[in-house]
């Protein structure tokens, strides 16, 4: 195992892309952040805080459980437990911003666009992700990414944040019998 | 002392037959435990049958000489004799409902079981309610069946409660005795009618008794798993109420009653009391009702489900002792088969009844096992007692008797496999249930009708 | 969490952590319900079968809606028992069913036991929708759900259920979901409506309904049919309403916060007077809505996964999600 971004690392991470969505969107008109579950919603919650340090805005924030949209249930033993789906106003005509810890073949991703879909019909929807592992099934494009780790096939990424877990770190973890 | 008196060779000429230098066939069944509670009779001894017929029980002497070819030897040492098993309560379905039984198969499970003469009931299609269908039976019987198959004749016409059947025609046509087995006669006065004739022709007449009114659609006991299972109950009271009935017309007739397959506490406290009273009345156990109870149910097993239904502990209980003190005259099978069109269905929706001929010996082994019988009382429910209740002259090793017994092989370990048995049908509860004790050798009239194979 | 089972066939055989997850998942597909497009993809190219042996308007709309708004196709079959008596049989329907590869089939059916014997026979997923005087598993697993909105915990708290117990498939179901979670069970009736043996399923018996009332946090009225047996377990609807209808009269001596279910349909002005059952502690609607969401919740968990022949097919691509270990 082996860390890539320490806990000062994440933050300077989030504070750039906290930035960056206020540059692309030119301010925070019509921004609604949505954080998908687990780690996705605290990192909303952590780039909401941000942006409300920068601008004295309070975006308003929400998550999405896709869990119902996955295209992988067929293929688990076991049923996910659904997860609280939070969405505070109506989505249609806002410009989304959704996060998410790792981006990796991009099936969650595409779930939770479907999800939210189904929520009403967004002006637009970007994406943040803490890290970018590659390995895309699908032609999906994170806008704000915090940073690129190119994985091998025998590798894995470990996110950490201090709300559930002890501490904050990302991981690159060698799989065993892989 | 006692049992030299016991053991009676018959002085006497030679056979007919011999005198015209034509040999009898002669059996003889060496060192085995005869047991013959009727008599007393338990020791090791020889049994010696000459033309089909008991010649001479006695001990084994060193002058013994049953050589030749009239002899045909059974060696016996280490097993069990006793009279040919009676099972006073059997189902055939011959004639109408052959898919199930039929008289062979169910005669053939029934010598396979150990029983040398059985009784069939009367709810075929058509309904034994007829010389002609009992004569069909007994044709039947004689061409093929290896044992002997008495019928019981219908007590009112088609079952129906309502007209009694022609009682004497069907006495002189070979009916030992009457029931509407399988349907309670529901009409108290029709039962007294009915009492209160078979008096002229000696023959009794067996209840099943149960008032439909309160089982009303009911599947199994009434009680706690019934509950939990949310399966309509038929409550004890529907038998007692119906066993007190039929004992009061009985007192009041004069007839012989006998009460089928008694289930309940209450019906055996109401028959010891009218025994003791001296009233004609005699009754039979299932082995069924003396090994299991409603827990069986569990699962919806319909191969539990049954007519009457299996009671709770504290019935089995009184059943054991009214066992030991003799209130209960004879275990009998109540052996009705059933095939997976019946049983293979919702338990509301499938046939009362399990096969029991193959199973009962053991079963009654198993309670001698247990310590709730001793082995003499084992052999009298299943031989004198039946015997005596129904008023037929065997059940005992009697000398110038059909020479009918069976031999046990009383250690015998076996697990009961239903693909096994002779009977066409399926329908029991103790699959892979282990025994101790089985018949080995059944023999009717001095022949072997029934001989386990090696693999059982 | 696991439910590790194929069929949901009654309360009894479900733990305590079996009863809360399917609670805490419908508490999901509550919020689904409440969405402009109520409709989730989760069930695409599976196919439930609703079979029904007996009249059901409520739990089979339930089941089929539940279904639908999942994305599986949902396809009702409704049998007459009359037409049972000459045509085939449960098994054979069940089997010929089974051959066009059902995932899920909702049985409905007057004989206790028949969703078990289905279960066994079949490969597909058996939901009890009902059977007999038995259970109706998903009846008290909404009755549960819809209490634990208004409580936090079922421990400790008082429910008594009223009625016919005795042919009750409600109320057997409730009386081991309720005791499982920990609530104490009483139930009232006229004895002629309480079976033998109930209370060692862990109830206690009162016969009288002012002395029931008292005290409860939950009262659960059964629907009494009128006629039932042959011979009736009760003199009149009359006196019935008289001596156990929950009526405004009889709330006084209840606690403050009462909650009343009744699985319906209800018989205005016998079990209950329609002030009550309109009454603002009633929570007959709640449990139809609640209704839905459990059935949603137990589609999703028994036939959400693999079909039984792809069980075997692949290693599950653990795609990026797995949190902490990605």
């Amino acid at each position: 195992m082996q860390q890539i971004l320490d806990d000062k690392a994440i933050d300077r991470a989030l504070t750039r892309i906290s930035h960056e969505i206020l540059e692309r969107n030119k301010g925070t008109e019509n921004l609604v952040l949505i954080g998908i579950p687990t780690r996705g919603e605290f990192l909303a919650a952590r780039i909401c805080a941000k942006i409300e340090e920068f601008e004295n805005i309070t975006l308003p924030t929400g998550t999405v459980d896709a869990t119902l949209y996955r295209d992988d249930l067929n293929l688990k033993d076991e049923q996910p437990s659904l997860k609280e789906t939070d969405i505070p106003i109506s989505i249609a005509g806002k410009t989304l911003v959704l996060v998410d810890d790792v981006l990796y073949t991009g099936r969650t991703i595409r779930s939770a666009l479907n999800a939210l879909m189904d929520y009403g019909r967004p002006a637009a929807i970007q994406l943040a992700v803490l890290v970018d592992r590659g390995h895309r099934e699908l032609p999906i494009k994170a806008d704000y990414v915090g940073k690129n780790i190119p994985t091998a096939p025998n590798q894995g990424v470990g996110v950490r944040l201090s709300e559930i877990d002890d501490r904050d770190e990302v991981l690159l973890i060698i799989k065993e019998d892989s | 002392m006692k049992l030299k008196s016991l053991i009676r060779t018959e002085k006497r000429e030679a056979p007919p037959d011999e005198e015209h230098g034509y040999k009898m066939k002669r059996l003889v069944v060496k060192g085995a435990r005869v047991l013959d509670p009727a008599t007393g009779l338990d020791a090791k001894l020889n049994i010696i049958a000459m033309g089909g017929r008991f010649a001479s029980i006695r001990p084994p002497h060193e002058d013994d000489n049953y050589e030749g070819a009239e002899w045909d030897v059974v060696e016996a040492e280490g097993l069990l004799v006793v009279p040919g098993l009676i099972d006073i309560h059997t189902h055939l379905r011959e004639p109408g409902f052959e898919y199930k039984e039929d008289i062979e198969s169910g005669a053939k499970a029934a010598a396979a079981g150990g029983f040398t003469t059985i009784l069939c009931m009367a709810n075929t299609e058509p309904v034994n309610d007829s010389a002609s269908v009992t004569r069909l039976i007994t044709k039947r019987a004689a061409a093929v069946s290896p044992i002997k198959v008495l019928p019981i004749g219908a007590l009112t016409k088609g079952l129906e409660g309502r007209a009694l059947s022609e009682m004497g025609e069907l006495k002189d046509a070979g009916c030992v005795a009457f029931s509407d087995d399988g349907m309670p006669v529901k009409d108290p006065a029709i039962m007294r009618r009915a009492l209160e004739y078979s008096t002229s022709l000696n023959l009794p007449v067996i209840s099943h008794a149960e008032e439909p009114a309160l089982t009303g659609g009911g599947v199994m006991n009434e009680g706690v798993v019934s509950t939990r299972m949310g399966l309509k109950g038929i409550p004890n009271a529907s038998e007692d109420v119906m066993v007190a009935r039929d004992i009061a017309l009985a007192e009041l007739t004069g007839a012989r009653l006998h009460i089928a397959h008694v289930s309940t506490r209450g019906a055996v406290d109401l028959i010891r009391a009218a025994k003791a009273r001296g009233a004609k009345v005699t009754c039979e156990a299932a082995p069924h009702h003396l090994t299991l109870d409603h827990g069986a149910v569990v699962g919806y097993d319909t191969f539990a489900k049954m007519s009457p239904p299996l009671r709770a502990e504290e019935d089995i209980a009184a059943l054991h002792a009214a066992l030991k003190d003799g209130t209960i005259d004879a275990i009998a099978t109540d052996h009705a088969p059933h095939s997976s069109i019946e049983k293979d269905v919702e338990f509301d929706a499938a046939a009362n009844g399990i096969v029991g001929l193959e199973t009962a010996l053991g079963l009654t082994l198993g309670l001698v096992g247990d310590g709730i019988i001793s082995l003499a009382q084992a052999v009298t429910l299943l031989t004198s007692g039946p015997a005596r209740a129904m008023g037929i002259n065997s059940g005992t090793l009697k000398i110038g008797a059909s020479a009918d017994m069976t031999i046990i092989d009383p250690d015998m370990e076996w697990v009961v496999e239903p693909e096994k048995f002779l009977s066409k049908s399926r329908n029991t509860p103790y699959g892979g249930r282990a025994m101790k004790g089985r018949a080995i050798r059944t023999i009717v009239g001095g022949e072997t009708v029934y001989e386990m194979s090696a693999e059982g | 969490m696991k439910l590790k089972r194929k069929d949901l066939l009654s309360i009894e055989e479900l733990s305590v952590e079996e009863i809360s997850f399917i609670i805490e998942t419908a508490r999901s597909f509550k919020r689904v319900n409440e969405r402009d497009i109520k409709k989730v993809p989760t069930l695409r190219g599976k196919t439930v079968i609703n079979l029904f042996y007996e009249p059901s308007t409520r739990t089979r709309t339930s089941f089929e809606i539940a279904a639908k708004r999942m994305s599986a196709d949902a396809i009702n079959i409704s049998v007459s028992q009359s037409s049972v008596k000459k045509g085939e049989t449960l098994k054979d329907t069940a089997l010929n069913l089974e051959a066009m590869r059902p995932d899920c089939i909702v049985l409905r059916h007057a004989s206790s036991g028949a969703p078990a014997m289905l279960a066994e026979l079949l490969d597909c997923s058996v939901i009890n929708a009902g059977d007999g005087m038995h259970e109706h598993p998903s009846q008290a697993l909404l009755d549960m759900m819809t209490v634990l909105e208004r409580f936090d915990s079922l421990e400790g708290l008082n429910i008594t259920i009223v009625g016919d117990v005795s042919h009750s498939r409600v109320a057997r179901s409730n009386i081991y979901g309720f005791n499982k979670l920990g609530a104490n069970v009483t139930l009232c009736g006229p004895p002629t409506m309480i079976p033998h043996g109930i209370e060692e399923m862990g109830a206690t018996v009162e016969y009288d309904l002012d002395r029931a009332i008292r005290g409860a946090d939950v009262i659960m009225m059964l629907r009494i049919q009128l006629e039932r047996d042959r011979v009736p377990l009760f003199p009149t609807a009359r006196e019935y309403a008289d001596r156990y209808g929950l009526n405004l009269k009889r709330l006084k001596g209840a606690k403050e916060g009462l909650l009343i279910l009744h699985p319906g349909p209800i018989n205005r002005g016998v079990e209950i007077s329609p002030e009550v059952a309109d009454g603002p502690y009633s929570l007959l609607i709640d449990q139809v809505t609640n209704g839905l969401a459990v059935r949603m919740a137990l589609f999703y968990i028994l036939i959400g996964g693999p079909s039984e022949s792809e069980h075997e097919a692949e290693e599950p691509d653990s795609n990026g999600k797995e949190r902490g270990t990605a």
